[in-house]
């Protein structure tokens, strides 16, 4: 690892200030995915601003409108939660899917978004479900929350505090996910919500997306069979050792089909 | 870069540090405290080999700063049994012959207990489910898998 100074804020307003007072700062949310990367040298910054030990930015609320869920938050905590199962059962099982028990305990949803890795799984959960998400200045629609690899609408030194789930009629979520590092090779979210239907895809490009075909074809008719000929094209998709893009553009369609199926099991 | 301290409790004894910020909770468990226990088994963070407990859960000692500690609650394999007195996960580790090379035990026995206490009777796709995230080499984990459900049954009972 790159030398950095460790910062352990009580409050946002502290970590604002530490942030904004150094040179290139990163705040430091579960470190599942940030710590790694600092350890290979693949990342580094001037001033880590650990969020760990702020109150009130963990917790799963259920309101009127929907679910709304602390920056926090860890997986486990959404995976278990009874307020999210019964509301979102495929949001559950979503934070059940993420890497292993020991990841799931320590990793959050707020630090899984704003690393924004192009295989991670809560940003289909995000996208799928038409989450927003809330920072310490405004909230982002999901559709306009990622935006590249790694990448997101987020300003410098702007804070993810939480995150509102809208709760959908039918939701369902299906993962291939890669069997040693369990993040996805392809996974799907699917929901339908007042006859929209939305559906996003991470793994298979440099960052989540929807597919629009798909999505008015279920419209129209909320089954796997509706999909069916619905064919992603494999230019622009990921490459890797893992898969390649036109076996990549094959599990989209598996996995979409499997998403639909999960969202209309009993 | 300045080194910080860091003051918690491992094995139910406290303990106060000077730290490189850049030290993983592993390599201070080892180097600084020889608590040597607890493996490295793959530097990916992957694994499992360095698995502990951080306030009662599982969680990976390589892919955590020592310095973000202060005030936890951290137990290692030395912190649950040794060879005088061993934790009913360890005896059952033995019994079943839940270990070859027994590098990646350490690991296993602190994630077996993990899952036994948050299930009561773990049955066989449960203990596999769970245990996604402890690689072995050797074993091929079936008799890792009646190591924990029969250490789980002892705990429970």
């Amino acid at each position: 690892m790159y030398p950095f100074t460790y910062h352990r804020p009580a409050s946002l307003d502290d970590a604002r200030a530490r942030l904004a007072a150094s040179e290139d700062g990163r705040p430091l949310a579960g470190g599942m995915s940030l710590i790694p990367t600092m350890r290979f040298r693949l990342s580094s910054c001037s001033d880590l601003v650990d969020l760990n030990a702020i109150d009130g930015l963990a917790g799963i609320e259920r309101h009127e409108g929907g679910i709304r869920i602390g920056a926090m938050t860890r997986h486990a905590a959404v995976e278990a939660s009874a307020e999210v199962r019964e509301a979102i059962p495929a949001l559950a099982a979503l934070a059940g899917s993420i890497g292993d028990v020991q990841v799931r305990n320590r990793g959050t949803i707020g630090g899984s978004i704003c690393f924004a890795d192009p295989a991670a799984d809560y940003p289909a959960g995000i996208l799928g479900l038409g989450a927003s998400v809330n920072t310490d200045r405004r909230s982002i629609a999901a559709d306009d929350f990622f935006t590249g690899l790694y990448e997101t609408a987020l300003e410098d030194g702007e804070l993810v505090v939480s995150v509102d789930f809208p709760v959908p009629e039918r939701a369902g979520w299906a993962k291939f996910g890669n069997q040693a590092s369990r993040f996805a090779v392809v996974a799907v979210m699917v929901s339908l919500a007042g006859g929209a239907v939305r559906l996003a895809v991470t793994g298979a490009k440099s960052h989540v997306f929807r597919v629009p075909e798909m999505e008015a074809a279920l419209a129209a008719d909320f089954s796997a069979e509706a999909l069916e000929g619905i064919a992603v094209a494999s230019e622009g998709l990921n490459e890797d050792l893992h898969a390649d893009a036109a076996y990549r553009a094959h599990l989209v369609g598996v996995m979409a089909k499997r998403a639909v199926r999960a969202a209309l099991a009993p | 870069m300045a080194e910080a301290s860091v003051t918690l409790t491992v094995n139910g004894r406290e303990v106060s540090a000077t730290v490189d910020p850049r030290t993983l909770l592993v390599h201070f468990l080892r180097e600084q405290l020889q608590l040597t226990g607890t493996h490295v088994g793959c530097d990916t963070s992957q694994c499992g080999a360095c698995t502990v407990h951080l306030d009662g859960r599982a969680v990976k000692s390589c892919a955590l700063l020592a310095v973000q500690l202060e005030g936890a609650d951290v137990t290692t394999i030395e912190g649950v049994g040794g060879p005088d007195e061993m934790h009913p996960m360890q005896t059952a580790f033995k019994e079943n012959h839940g270990l070859q090379c027994g590098f990646c035990t350490p690991g296993m026995v602190m994630k077996g207990i993990d899952i036994a206490n948050r299930h009561a009777a773990p049955d066989e796709a449960t203990i596999r489910r769970e245990l996604e995230g402890n690689l072995c080499r050797c074993t091929g984990y079936h008799n890792i898998v009646e190591s924990i459900a029969a250490g789980a049954r002892e705990m429970s009972g």
